[in-house]
């Protein structure tokens, strides 16, 4: 039964994560979700901070605020004329850095050490539990499930003007698309993400789970729902792979599943490539008289 | 409280900030940050596994697993780039996440070998410059005049090339070699700098300084300098601070001094806030009289 929690959450993790994580390469911001998956601490502690309690919903909030604030200050730097990447960096690593002195200063005796923020301990999740409506399950899994529900409904509701502002955000914005309130919600939805993956895979491998997955069905899909069946697909895939190889050598779970990432990547592009040259041979062979 | 040892450690972490400063100038010119920021999480891999296959824990050893796996990160990023056509923020992310997951993974294999227990190894997550010895330093010492040394060597040239790629080529300069040069040199900065800072926030110590200096100025040679005064008194001031206090990891305390400067420097700057804001009021004076 723990062994079950375990890979249930592992699942839930890499589904969620695909999901959210399509919009993110399509509208090239990989990046300004490291720096969220990064910053995500600083709001998570400053809610321990202020309400001296670990509690699941305070955490969302700070997460949450943590994230628009994040890429509110990506926006406004960069908008002031520093270069993007910079702006990045600056942002996510003095947040980060805030975060992690706040934890040695003031949270180093609770549960909120700086090694469980960064990786996480998904072994540990089937101890903590809920009950909900009579039904017990792992705190994280209902996390998980109230997150992958929010993102849901977030993408169910604006899938076209998601689509309309991702490709072509200035016709969007000239035919009343609320561009900016999208970008802003998109980036809640992404903290919320974090913040639920990250009690189970940590601030740093939750960007593995967003990214990863979705780069990867971005090599071989056609069309957007393609890509958030594959993306959903490998990461599944990868987590349920990540933790039997994990338990199989005794060693992180989480790293376990980041590798395993980027060697589901790596196998697809290569199978893509050598499906590639076959058609491109039978091609030619069709050609020749 | 200034014993003969923290005086070495804070003038290696100055020389760290120095280098960091010069390095993080180019490659913020060149629009790589990030990548810088891959980097140096790829480094974790090649410590552990240095670690691991050599069992010793003198700094070249794994300085040079480091530097492997960091330049490796680079060049998968740029493979991904340019050979899957894919946008350089996923490949960046990609590559980040995959390369850091590798090096936790074998850090815990590290950590629960019996000889890993003690290796310190975990330090190297965010930095312990007080724990620095006398031989680690002299490494530290060396490493960073190198980079020093040869980015002033290549000043010119690299100069060319971030400004002017064509006529560089034109005029028949090693481009790739050239950029190589420079990503070999990024990667030695951060490579010198985890032991100090920490793989997660080394990429702050090239980038902050860099965006702070070029706040200021927009020629080059003076963005180097100030870029270099920054980096230093980063490094110096934070070793400081988590010298005199246990318990405090260095990587976080410099950041946040380097980002207390970016900060400053973003309003007070030339181009700053405030005096944006006072040529906005004055052009409304203006529009007002006129």
């Amino acid at each position: 039964m723990i062994e079950f929690w375990v890979i249930f959450t592992g699942l839930l993790v890499g589904v969620t994560c695909g999901i959210a994580g399509v919009f993110l390469i399509l509208r090239r911001m990989s990046m300004i979700a490291d720096a969220i998956s990064h910053t995500v601490l600083f709001g998570i502690v400053m809610a321990y901070l202020i309400t001296q309690t670990l509690n699941g919903f305070w955490m969302l909030v700070g997460a949450a605020v943590a994230g628009v604030l994040t890429a509110y200050l990506v926006q406004l730097l960069h908008s002031s004329g520093i270069q993007e990447d910079a702006a990045i960096g600056v942002v996510f690593t003095s947040l980060f850095a805030a975060g992690v002195l706040l934890i040695t200063l003031f949270a180093g005796n609770v549960h909120l050490d700086v090694e469980h923020v960064l990786m996480g301990e998904i072994a540990f999740v089937p101890w903590d539990q809920w009950t909900v409506l009579g039904l017990a399950m792992p705190k994280a899994v209902w996390m998980l499930l109230l997150v992958l529900m929010i993102n849901s409904i977030f993408l169910l509701l604006f899938f076209k003007e998601m689509k309309l502002a991702t490709f072509d955000p200035v016709y969007a914005a000239t035919i009343g698309v609320p561009v900016v309130l999208l970008h802003y919600g998109f980036m809640t939805s992404i903290s919320f993400t974090t913040v639920a993956a990250f009690d189970s895979v940590g601030a740093i491998l939750v960007v593995a789970m967003l990214i990863g997955p979705a780069a990867t069905s971005y090599l071989i899909s056609k069309t957007i729902k393609q890509m958030f069946i594959y993306s959903m697909l490998f990461g599944a895939t990868a987590s349920v792979i990540g933790y039997y190889l994990a338990k199989f050598w005794d060693t992180s779970i989480a790293g376990m599943m980041a590798t395993t990432v980027g060697f589901v990547f790596i196998v697809t592009f290569v199978s893509q490539k050598i499906i590639d040259r076959r058609k491109k041979a039978l091609v030619h062979k069709l050609d020749m008289p | 409280m200034l014993s003969g040892n923290l005086l070495w450690v804070l003038s290696g972490t100055m020389l760290l900030g120095i280098a960091a400063g010069i390095t993080g100038t180019f490659s913020f010119l060149q629009k790589q940050s990030l990548v810088g920021d891959a980097a140096a999480h790829a480094a974790l891999p090649g410590i552990a596994l240095a670690f691991l296959l050599t069992g010793q824990k003198e700094l070249p050893i794994l300085m040079l697993g480091a530097g492997i796996t960091s330049a490796l990160s680079v060049y998968c990023i740029q493979w991904i780039v340019s050979f899957l056509k894919m946008k350089a923020d996923a490949a960046i992310g990609l590559v980040l996440t995959v390369f850091f997951g590798i090096g936790v993974v074998f850090l815990t294999v590290v950590n629960r070998s019996p000889i890993g227990n003690q290796s310190g190894l975990n330090n190297f997550i965010f930095g312990k410059a007080a724990t620095m010895t006398k031989a680690d330093l002299m490494w530290l010492f060396i490493s960073a005049s190198i980079i020093i040394l040869v980015s002033l060597l290549f000043y010119k040239e690299w100069k060319l090339l971030i400004f002017d790629p064509v006529y560089a080529k034109g005029i028949g300069l090693p481009i790739e070699a050239l950029k190589a040069t420079l990503t070999v040199l990024i990667v030695m900065t951060i490579v010198t700098g985890i032991q100090a800072v920490g793989v997660i926030l080394m990429s702050a110590l090239l980038i902050i300084p860099a965006a702070s200096a070029k706040l200021w100025t927009k020629k080059l040679s003076t963005m180097l300098i100030l870029s270099a005064a920054i980096g230093g008194i980063a490094g110096i001031t934070g070793s400081f601070i988590s010298a005199i206090r246990t318990g405090l990891s260095t990587g976080p305390i410099i950041v946040l001094v380097a980002a207390g400067i970016f900060f400053i420097s973003y309003f007070i700057s030339p181009t700053g806030q405030i005096s944006k804001y006072r040529r906005k009021m004055q052009f409304r004076k203006q529009g007002d009289i006129g």
